[in-house]
């Protein structure tokens, strides 16, 4: 294990931030610190970081307890949210900062800087100053910076939230692959389930500062452990009782066992899909996903009855209450 | 005067460096930006050049060698040599401690920080005259602590301290709120010490507000006179500054000599006023 955190928590006056946190971040891996914002998760990456403190508990970070050691003495690349550059000093001067002030011989840092700027694509901006650069750019350069000092982890906060949606997706696909090359350590935040599912190894749940669940992203997605990680990780719709993902709807058009009799209400098609909007005999709407050709085949019309049921192998929560649902993720109500 | 034709080549002259040419080759400004650029430097000519201008002429006016013998009188030479050098330590002091109340006031909360804020500025409320006075009776014969700084040039120099006390503060304050904190846990999660991290971030970025604080300071120094002509006792050779001096030719019918003081007291500001921008660049390139 590279990060050992153990009954962590940590209050801001009141508020319990985080409350009795545990985790295990596997060496080597890409592990995302999922969870809505305001949930604690930036709080915990600070904490391991030593830019925060925790109340109670201890970090331990490549075997070393790092619980009372400054964040200069923790071996960690930090990457902000909003990169953090030193507005100042030229890209290359900005990723050799930390070899700098450690007093490496002067070839040495060249030689590494130039490495860093290769592998992160900006060595024809080595000269520019960061306010000359886009915000991928700088992001990137924050990157490179936190790693020419090869720290033990890397955390990352957010590191994709000020960039725009394209860029956002570019830089995640590159972050995976520049992972595959470095392998160090890596722990990021997002609050974007889409961001976790597609980098992550592995993702850890979090919300009002607890930790909900742990595994990998097919682990999370199939058999979720509660009705807040199945919401939160995709749309989601009640089914008799039960929370269950809308392209797991199978619609029969004849009675069989386990289905739900409901009315069509609307069909609605954006893009490839198509979404059907139903009402049940108990007032509940379920609504399913469904593709174009799947749509076509049934002969699907607005005020048509038919029978609802969960796919065999679908992932399915009881509901207790509704109100969990973060909207975004609810789709249709 | 020649000052005034200088105005009128200016104003059609492509002033903005960094602007890029028009495509046909000859640099253009908006009809907006040539209006404001015409009132900007007419009412600098007439608020500020044409004084300077009136200044050096008189100075001039009865040739070089006259102003030359009005500058190297051993009077002269002591007060503008005492001046200068109070500007330039009172300068230094505020450039440091200036920067600390600042630092201070933006990053530590304490108790009675409101009040502290207002206090700063008494300094800049107060007419200097009523400063001097504050400051004699407590600095004076009859002052409670008794240290009598009357006639002493460190008198001069706390009179000087006090009305210059909230240039460096007020300058520095607003960039070190707009400065984000996340830049400081970069370089100290890079392994930077709280020293490296002010020496080579956080110096680096508030160095032009430190400069022009401290400039503000140097100029409001040298000129001073209300609060600095009681407690300094005016004591020729010793605590006279250049403006009382001023004052004194001006009274004994010396319009040139008064006029050769104020212009040297300007090129004096002028250089150091260079040399500050030039310290400021360099430390914001070294980083």
């Amino acid at each position: 294990m590279s990060i050992v955190v153990r009954g962590v928590n940590r209050w801001f006056g009141t508020f319990p931030a985080l409350t009795d946190i545990d985790l295990d971040v596997p060496a080597g891996g890409l592990t995302a610190l999922l969870g809505p914002s305001g949930g604690g998760k930036s709080t915990l990456l600070r904490i391991i970081a030593g830019l925060d403190h925790p109340d109670t508990g201890t970090i331990e970070i490549a075997g070393r307890d790092a619980t009372a050691l400054p964040p200069q003495r923790r071996s960690v690349g930090f990457v902000f949210q909003h990169y953090a550059a030193f507005k100042h000093l030229s890209t290359r001067r900005n990723v050799a900062f930390g070899l700098e002030i450690r007093r490496r011989p002067k070839d040495e840092v060249r030689k590494r800087v130039d490495e860093l700027l290769e592998l992160v694509h900006l060595e024809q901006l080595a000269d520019r100053l960061p306010s000359e650069l886009s915000g991928g750019q700088r992001q990137r350069m924050a990157l490179a910076r936190a790693l020419a000092v090869q720290p033990e982890v890397l955390l990352l906060d957010e590191p994709f939230g000020a960039l725009d949606a394209q860029v956002r997706k570019e830089l995640r696909d590159w972050l995976r692959r520049l992972h595959d090359e470095v392998h160090v350590t890596t722990l990021f935040v997002t609050h974007d389930q889409e961001e976790a599912l597609e980098v992550a190894d592995t993702i850890v749940v979090i919300n009002q500062g607890r930790i909900e669940q742990v595994g990998s992203p097919a682990e999370l997605y199939d058999r979720p452990a509660n009705e807040f990680v199945m919401q939160f990780l995709g749309p989601t719709t009640r089914l008799g009782g039960r929370l269950v993902r809308p392209h797991d709807i199978e619609i029969v058009e004849d009675d069989r066992p386990g289905a739900l009799p409901v009315t069509v209400t609307r069909l609605l098609r954006v893009g490839y899909e198509v979404r059907a909007e139903t009402r049940a005999e108990d007032g509940s709407t379920p609504w399913v996903q469904l593709t174009r050709g799947q749509a076509d085949g049934l002969g699907l019309t607005e005020g048509q009855r038919v029978w609802l049921r969960p796919h065999a192998s679908a992932a399915a929560v009881p509901v207790s209450s509704p109100a969990l649902v973060p909207s975004s993720a609810s789709g249709p109500a | 005067m020649t000052l005034l034709t200088r105005t009128e080549e200016v104003t059609p002259a492509p002033v903005a460096r960094g602007r890029r040419p028009a495509p046909d080759g000859r640099s253009r400004l908006g009809r907006g930006s040539a209006v404001g650029l015409g009132v900007g430097v007419l009412w600098l000519s007439l608020l500020v050049l044409l004084p300077i201008a009136a200044l050096a002429s008189t100075a001039f006016e009865d040739g070089f060698g006259a102003f030359r013998d009005a500058v190297t009188t051993p009077e002269a030479v002591a007060t503008i040599r005492f001046t200068v050098g109070a500007a330039l330590l009172v300068t230094a002091v505020n450039a440091v401690i200036g920067t600390l109340v600042a630092w201070v006031l933006v990053r530590d909360d304490f108790w009675g920080k409101r009040a502290v804020e207002v206090v700063i500025d008494i300094p800049f409320a107060l007419p200097t005259i009523v400063a001097g006075l504050v400051l004699i009776s407590l600095y004076g014969p009859q002052g409670p602590f008794g240290v009598n700084l009357v006639g002493t040039q460190a008198g001069v120099v706390l009179a000087l301290l006090f009305v210059t006390l909230p240039f460096v503060v007020r300058s520095v304050q607003p960039v070190l709120i707009d400065m984000e904190r996340d830049v400081e846990e970069a370089a100290a999660s890079l392994g930077a010490s709280g020293a490296t991290t002010f020496r080579r971030i956080v110096l680096p970025t508030i160095a032009p507000s430190i400069v022009s604080g401290a400039a503000l300071s140097f100029a409001r120094a040298l000129g001073e006179f209300g609060s600095v002509i009681l407690i300094s006792a005016n004591l020729i050779g010793k605590t006279q500054v250049s403006s009382a001096y001023v004052l004194k030719l001006i009274e004994s019918q010396d319009p040139v000599g008064a006029a050769s003081v104020a212009v040297l007291l300007l090129v004096v500001a002028v250089v150091v006023l260079v040399l500050l921008d030039a310290l400021q660049r360099r430390t914001a390139r070294r980083g």
